[in-house]
């Protein structure tokens, strides 16, 4: 079986507010025919962290918002059928307390109308994501990938977001595409701490290299796990570092919170340069 | 399917430039160009200013606009120094060019009727009811507008809101000028003497949980402009939470860029915002 390939631009999880505030800055299309990854979404709402939650570092910011939102139920009723009804490509982003609760949200999640793909948050840094399942051995990010393929029709993509960490990235991404992850975002925040010690993730311009090494671990290792890179991309060069490095799109995140017209302009130049992946078919 | 409509009521991000710069008290006025954006404003709303070497943006209050001058519609801010970002924005020169994204956030809503209102803004935060002032007079309110600061340097001048207001008070912690004393040590007499059905309030946390409360206590209606620090100020990240009592009675924390920052005093959480600092 096969499922489309998201991209070449995607909305980050956690970057695009929950779509409606993004909008106004996407230029005529809108979120129309565009890719965007929602925050992560639990079973039960989440009010987040304690402030500060986000704060500016030399290169990035570091975060500890804390997954903020409403729960699986009020996402369907409201925040959903408004992403649907704008033309975005919706791919809900998932964290769950425990291997069933992956299931369950991906369970429901496909009988859902409108919802183009998962994204499963297996890699969250510690602490941000406090209370979530266990999953940074390669072996657990597999076994929740497997739980929530088995719930969601195989036409449509599971993308399975890993931490960028080069010392696990290349088994955790082979383990996860073979349990069945349609394609691998390698990046999300990295383990750090805010000034004041509190733990948090790093995310911008800082983190790139370090995502960029791992995409290009895991091109070397296995040619045919198809990667989506994540971490600092904010223009047309950085884009085209992970594309370059062998990975089939981009996300956007902490650059969308610096300039909100990011995605729009990226989405727009890459429409006209020869690299353009596009959204193939995966074999 | 696009909501036309709700794309050109929206804020925009556009790149604009500082048309003119200006020291008065403790502040830096600036005026800058940004297409598009002057006529979207409402009282209450912010626009986010990019600083360059920062990726965090910087929400400054919009002070007033101008429908048109010799550079086309702008927009004025005031800036008080705080860290590096602000310390930059107060030292660019006419030219400088920056990205500004806005007007954000949810404005001061507006009675339907002509009712009595009063208004109490400390600081570079009084900014926004200037603005708020005209639009009340224009509805036939009866307007009373409280200024004050720690000290004369801090004051904004009230000199060209006399014209739309009915009574001003200047209030001074130091006594410098105007009345001595702090606005939660007075607020009571001022809701009283005002006899107003609404107040609307802009300033420090402590000053805003003194103003709601207050006007609880006189049974009026209560708006507040609520700073917490404001990673991105479009409502993208989360990241400027807001504690709040819902409708339904539930704790809920919001952002404050969004459904912020003008909320009503009753339904913030004051002891999780940390009043009194
Ligand atoms: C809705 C709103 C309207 C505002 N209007 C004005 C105004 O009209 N004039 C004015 O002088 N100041 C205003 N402020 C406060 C101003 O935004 C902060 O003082 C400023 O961002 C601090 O930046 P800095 O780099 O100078 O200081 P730093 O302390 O170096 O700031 C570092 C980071 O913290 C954030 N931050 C720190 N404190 C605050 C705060 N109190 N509010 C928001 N973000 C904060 C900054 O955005 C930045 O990301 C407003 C704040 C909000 C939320
Ligand atoms: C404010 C903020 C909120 C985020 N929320 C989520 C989230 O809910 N789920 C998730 O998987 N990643 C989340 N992330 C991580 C981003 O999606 C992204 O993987 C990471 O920030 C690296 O990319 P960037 O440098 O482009 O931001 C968040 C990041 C930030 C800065």
């Amino acid at each position: 079986m096969s499922a489309p390939l998201p991209g070449p631009v995607m909305v980050a999880a956690g970057c695009g507010g929950t779509g409606r505030e993004l909008e106004p800055f996407c230029g005529d299309d809108g979120l129309d025919g565009l890719h965007v990854v929602t925050r992560s979404i639990t079973l039960d709402a989440r009010s987040g962290g304690p402030g500060p939650r986000v704060v500016e570092v030399p290169g990035g910011l570091v975060n500890a918002v804390g997954l903020p939102n409403p729960g699986l139920e009020h996402f369907l009723a409201t925040e959903l059928p408004w992403l649907v009804r704008a033309g975005a490509r919706v791919l809900v982003s998932i964290a769950g307390a425990t291997m069933g609760e992956y299931a369950d949200l991906a369970r429901r999640l496909a009988r859902a109308p409108g919802v183009a793909g998962l994204e499963v948050n297996v890699g969250a840094p510690d602490d941000v994501g406090a209370g979530l399942y266990e999953v940074r051995e390669p072996f657990h990010s597999a076994s929740v990938i497997a739980a929530v393929r088995r719930e969601f029709a195989s036409d449509r993509p599971v993308l399975a977001k890993l931490r960028p960490d080069v010392s696990r990235i290349v088994e955790g991404a082979r383990s996860c595409h073979e349990a069945g992850a349609t394609a691998v975002v390698i990046g999300n925040a990295v383990p750090a701490a805010f000034p004041d010690g509190r733990a948090g993730g790093l995310s911008g311009p800082a983190v790139a290299p370090i995502a960029l090494r791992c995409v290009a671990e895991v091109r070397r290792a296995h040619p045919d796990v198809p990667t989506i890179g994540c971490g600092g991309v904010r223009d047309l060069a950085s884009a085209n570092a992970y594309l370059d490095a062998g990975a089939r799109a981009v996300q956007v995140g902490t650059a969308l919170l610096h300039d909100p017209t990011t995605v729009a302009r990226l989405r727009a130049t890459l429409r006209t340069t020869a690299h353009l992946p596009g959204p193939e078919e995966t074999p | 399917m696009a909501d036309e409509r709700r794309r050109v009521a929206g804020p925009v991000h556009v790149e604009g430039e500082v048309v003119a710069t200006k020291r008065v008290g403790g502040y830096r006025h600036l005026t800058l160009t940004a297409p598009g954006l002057p006529e979207r404003f409402r009282a209450g709303t912010f626009v986010a200013v990019s600083v360059a070497g920062h990726i965090a943006r910087r929400p400054l209050w919009i002070h007033r606009v101008r429908a048109s001058s010799a550079f086309g519609p702008t927009l004025d801010v005031v800036v008080q120094v705080r860290g590096s970002g602000t310390a930059w924005l107060a030292a660019q020169p006419v030219g400088t060019r920056v990205a500004v994204t806005g007007p954000l956030g949810r404005p001061f809503a507006l009675p339907k009727d002509p009712v009595a209102c009063l208004l109490v803004g400390e600081g570079y935060a009084a900014a926004p009811l200037f603005p708020l002032a005209e639009r009340l007079r224009e509805r036939g309110c009866g307007v009373s507008l409280v200024v004050s600061a720690p000290d004369e340097a801090g004051l904004l001048s009230a000199l060209e809101a006399r014209r739309s207001v009915r009574s001003v008070t200047v209030l001074t912690a130091d006594g410098s000028v105007g009345q001595r004393g702090r606005v939660p040590d007075v607020v009571d007499d001022l809701v009283a003497r005002s006899d107003a059905d609404i107040v609307y309030a802009a300033g420090p946390t402590a000053v805003l949980a003194s103003v709601a409360a207050a006007a609880e206590r006189a049974g009026s209606w209560s708006q507040v402009a609520v700073e917490v620090p404001t990673p991105c100020g479009t409502g993208l990240c989360h990241g400027c939470a807001l504690p709040v009592v819902g409708e339904d009675g539930v704790d809920r924390v919001v952002r404050g860029c969004t459904e912020g920052p003008v909320v009503r005093g009753d339904r913030v959480r004051w002891d999780a915002l940390g009043a009194g600092s």
